[in-house]
């Protein structure tokens, strides 16, 4: 990064003092905490590295984790497709209000999510109550962690879809219409298609930030472990128990998961772009 | 609008999607904000007030604004420079350096926290230093800045660099070289051109950084009246058995989403009125 | 004190601090003590702080305000050895205070320079189960029955889970006339009946009352007390089993904070408070139990007698019990593990 050769095109002035303040910021307040974690993580050396992170519990939460994020994903995408689509094709009353209301938990704190939720779902709750009799129980189980997942995560899918329905071209649509495609079969040939790319990044963006959700899930969770214990929050109970290098080791390996979905990410974004 | 086709056709289809969509908004995203007005409410707008003027209540939230200013005007400032360098200029090295800005995104927060313990902590690597020279950093204001300043970084940027992309660079070589300054430029020519999408990433970072709790969490060390914040103090109130009270200051914290939101919507329509005004002229 | 006084106060102070990474606690005004507490202390020092503040501001003439924080034992202390500056700490078993003693911020006789194994008030762990105990709770071994759900928190981050692991594991060693196999067995199958591990006491008492899961609460018996008090008698009641553990809650003075704000000698007299007959009655009246013979008989009808084990006799210290069953890959992760 420190050689980064500046090739200014003409006179824009301001590439040293920019490109300076963005990396030195970037270094001292998150690469550099960062590089502390990953040395501490690594003081012991790799075997003991490994070692922390090959323990039964910890796998686990990885797996519930994985497992309740990418199961969340799925469900933001189906839902994210579903509120993009009708908010860009069709018009109906209440639609500015449910297309503000997308946002919601990008602006809600996550810890009030989490026990808004928590009260919703538990067997004596709105919505728990309701699948109680089914035996159906959402609140201190892995699918609580869903639940919280899915509420954080569908706004990316929607505001990552919703601009490329937008500009989806009508015409084309028109076309395979008339040309006797069924609107299921225009959905599959033509729209799908189109807006693959914003899907798929949407869902990776839901999938990311799922992974390292905290304050929505700890609440909602039921935290047992091996069963419904999270990464973060295992990340936590190490740090509680003074085990600082298996916590950033933890860490290491989420921050390592999280840097490969973010060039996923730019990746996708580079390939949708490019089309 | 490419509705119409569908909209004459799928007779059936509309209807139903729309009732569909209509349901997943009201189940994923109406009820968690209902029932924390409806608790918050419970047992009646008196009980609703006496929890909100509690004092450490009071400490919460004049702390958590102390929080979002500090850490705002960083991710603002972050916010301006990272969108120059990136949309005004191609370097080696930029699509990693976008790759690092977005990083802070997908961390955990807990991760954010757990650094600052490993970076300031009495055992950490500047521990002894920061303890010889007696400054604090966690478990006291400068922590729970950091840790807020790590979660929200990208915000500003993010709303900034798509834009300014867009925009292309034309206006500013034209103000060039017509003899303004560079700051001048900045100034009078692309602050205007940004304003409202600056102000979007703003209001989004503040709503972020007041609601943020795991990372808070971590290095706040929980003293009543001192280091909790807003989204802190819920967690304790629900604790101690006062579930309205947790409500009531949790609804603050929604009411606040609510107004981020609506700002927000007020202001991007004001950007799209801008750009389709300036894409207009000649 | 009007809300925006406080507001100005607090911006006045925090700004600067912030501006120059100073530490806010040097903006601190000197009577002011800090208390790092577990999790369901919060309403016993809620009273105990300002009836201290009226007696310390009579007897040695100083405003000495209290600020408290809470949290798990385990997680309290390491905010303590990371470098939050408490006066003094109010824990829930020994070997927290002594992982801050081993950091090196309090002395290491700590526990001696009290009365009472520095505990001035105990504790013990009891059962809180639905009105009418329709499970028919009695005893330890029901516990373990197929019917029956049991809500704990996790021993590895709750100072009282700590403590209702190691009663339950007393008294199952004890029907297993000292077999440990059995005993383990005994802990596993118990552990099997618990749905949800919260990482606090508080949480654990929460998840049985308000989201109503299980069937029996393991907990202090001050945190029951309080949850019949403040959920209302009516839903729920304590079945005390016939033997149970001594728990100490301890109390020590943080010797370098101390030292470094000189505080010692207020954070000294809280600590005394808390032994002092006033303080104690304060503890009784909060249900924990407390040392004093008077004010202990005092409360008598309050506190049910049963048979109480020692930690020190039964398991030979909490530095011991830990490394037996808390550290990692000792009993409690033998016995949680296979059970999932």
């Amino acid at each position: 990064m420190s050689h980064a050769l500046g090739r200014p095109h003409l006179v824009i002035p301001g590439f040293r003092l920019s490109l300076g303040l963005t990396t030195g910021t970037l270094a001292v307040l998150v690469l550099l905490p960062l590089a502390a974690m990953i040395a501490i993580g690594l003081a012991n050396g790799v075997p003991a590295f490994v070692a922390a992170l090959a323990d039964r519990r910890v796998m686990a939460a990885f797996r519930v984790t994985i497992g309740a994020a990418l199961v969340a994903a799925v469900v933001s995408a189906a839902f994210g497709l579903l509120l993009a689509w009708v908010l860009t094709r069709y018009r109906f009353p209440g639609r500015r209000i449910i297309d503000a209301a997308v946002d919601l938990p990008f602006a809600l704190p996550t810890a009030v999510a989490g026990i808004a939720l928590t009260a919703l779902y538990a067997p004596n709750g709105w919505v728990g109550g309701l699948l109680a009799p089914f035996g159906i129980k959402v609140a201190f189980t892995p699918l609580g962690i869903v639940v919280a997942l899915v509420f954080v995560g569908l706004p990316f899918v929607v505001r990552a879809v919703q601009p490329v329905l937008e500009d989806l071209p009508a015409h084309e649509e028109e076309a395979a219409h008339l040309l006797g495609a069924t609107p299921a079969q225009t959905f599959r040939r033509v729209i799908l298609p189109a807006m693959a790319p914003a899907l798929v990044t949407g869902f990776t963006m839901a999938f990311a930030r799922g992974l390292g959700e905290y304050g929505s899930v700890i609440f909602i969770a039921g935290n047992k472990p091996m069963l419904s214990e999270i990464v973060p929050l295992l990340i936590v109970i190490q740090l509680d128990q003074y085990n600082y290098t298996g916590a950033a080791a933890i860490g290491t390996l989420m921050l390592l998961a999280s840097f490969v979905l973010l060039l996923a990410i730019n990746r996708l974004q580079a390939w949708a772009g490019g089309r | 609008m490419s509705s119409v086709a569908l909209r004459t056709d799928g007779s059936l289809a509309r209807p139903i999607l729309i009732a569909l969509a209509m349901l997943v908004a009201g189940v994923v995203l109406g009820l968690p904000l209902a029932i924390v007005l409806v608790e918050a409410f419970a047992r009646g707008p008196g009980t609703y007030l006496a929890a909100l003027v509690d004092p450490d209540t009071i400490d919460a939230i004049a702390l958590t604004l102390i929080v979002a200013l500090c850490s705002v005007s960083v991710t603002t400032v972050f916010g301006i420079a990272a969108a120059w360098c990136i949309a005004r200029f191609t370097f080696r090295g930029r699509s990693l350096l976008l790759t690092l800005i977005d990083l802070p995104f997908s961390v955990s927060p807990v991760i954010a926290g757990l650094v600052q313990v490993l970076l300031f902590g009495r055992r950490g690597w500047l521990g002894p230093f920061l303890a010889a020279h007696d400054v604090r950093i966690v478990f006291a204001l400068p922590g729970i800045v950091l840790a807020t300043v790590f979660v929200t970084l990208p915000f500003v940027a993010r709303e900034l660099m798509p834009l300014m992309q867009e925009q292309g660079a034309e206006e500013e070589e034209a103000a060039l070289s017509l003899g303004a300054s560079g700051w001048q430029t900045f100034r009078r020519v692309t602050l205007p051109n940004i304003r409202f999408a600056l102000l979007t990433g703003v209001l989004l970072a503040n709503a972020r950084a007041m609601g943020e709790f795991g990372a808070v969490s971590v290095v706040s060390g929980h003293i009543r009246g001192a280091t909790n914040t807003m989204p802190l103090q819920v967690e304790i109130l629900f604790n101690d058995y006062q579930i309205e009270a947790a409500f009531a200051v949790a609804s603050v914290l929604a009411l606040l989403a609510l107004v981020t939101l609506g700002l927000k919507l007020a202001l991007e329509r004001r950007q799209s009125v801008l750009l389709t005004t300036k894409g207009s002229a000649p | 004190m009007p809300p925006t006084t406080r507001l100005t106060r607090r911006a006045a102070l925090a700004l600067p601090a912030a501006a120059a990474l100073v530490r806010p606690a040097a903006a601190r005004t000197r009577g002011e003590l800090m208390n790092v507490s577990y999790d369901p202390t919060r309403e016993l020092y809620r009273r105990i702080n300002p009836a201290f503040s009226e007696t310390y501001a009579r007897a040695a003439d100083a405003d000495i305000a209290v600020r408290m924080s809470h949290g798990g034992s385990g997680a309290q202390a390491r905010s303590v050895i990371d470098g939050l500056d408490a006066d003094v700490v109010t824990l829930a078993l020994a070997h927290d205070i002594d992982a801050i003693a081993a950091a090196g911020r309090i002395a290491p006789n700590w526990q001696s320079r009290l009365p009472d194994n520095a505990s001035p008030y105990t504790s013990t762990i009891v059962f809180l189960v639905r009105t009418g105990n329709p499970k028919k709770i009695e005893n330890w071994d029901d516990l373990t029955r197929a019917d029956v759900q049991v809500i704990t928190p996790n021993p590895k981050t709750s100072g009282g889970a700590r403590w209702n692991f190691l009663a339950a594991y007393a008294w199952a060693l004890d029907t297993a006339m000292g077999n440990e196999v059995r005993a383990k067995a005994f802990m596993q199958r118990l552990f099997h009946n618990v749905p949800v591990l919260d990482t606090g006491a508080r949480g654990a008492t929460l998840t049985f009352t308000r989201r109503g899961l299980g069937d029996v609460l393991l907990a202090w018996e001050n945190e029951a007390f309080l949850a019949l008090k403040e959920e209302g008698a009516g839903a729920f009641q304590i079945v005390v089993p016939p033997v149970s553990i001594l728990a100490e809650p301890p109390v020590a003075v943080v010797d370098q904070v101390v030292d470094r704000r000189g505080t010692r000698k207020a954070a000294q007299a809280y600590l005394e408070f808390l032994y002092s007959p006033e303080g104690q009655e304060i503890c009784a009246r909060n249900y924990y139990r407390p040392r004093m013979k008077t004010v202990a008989d005092k409360f008598q009808d309050l506190f049910p007698k049963l048979k109480l084990f020692n930690i020190d006799e039964r398991f030979g210290g909490w530095a011991r019990a830990h490394a037996t069953f808390f550290a990692d890959g000792a009993i409690f992760d033998q016995v949680y593990q296979p059970g999932g």
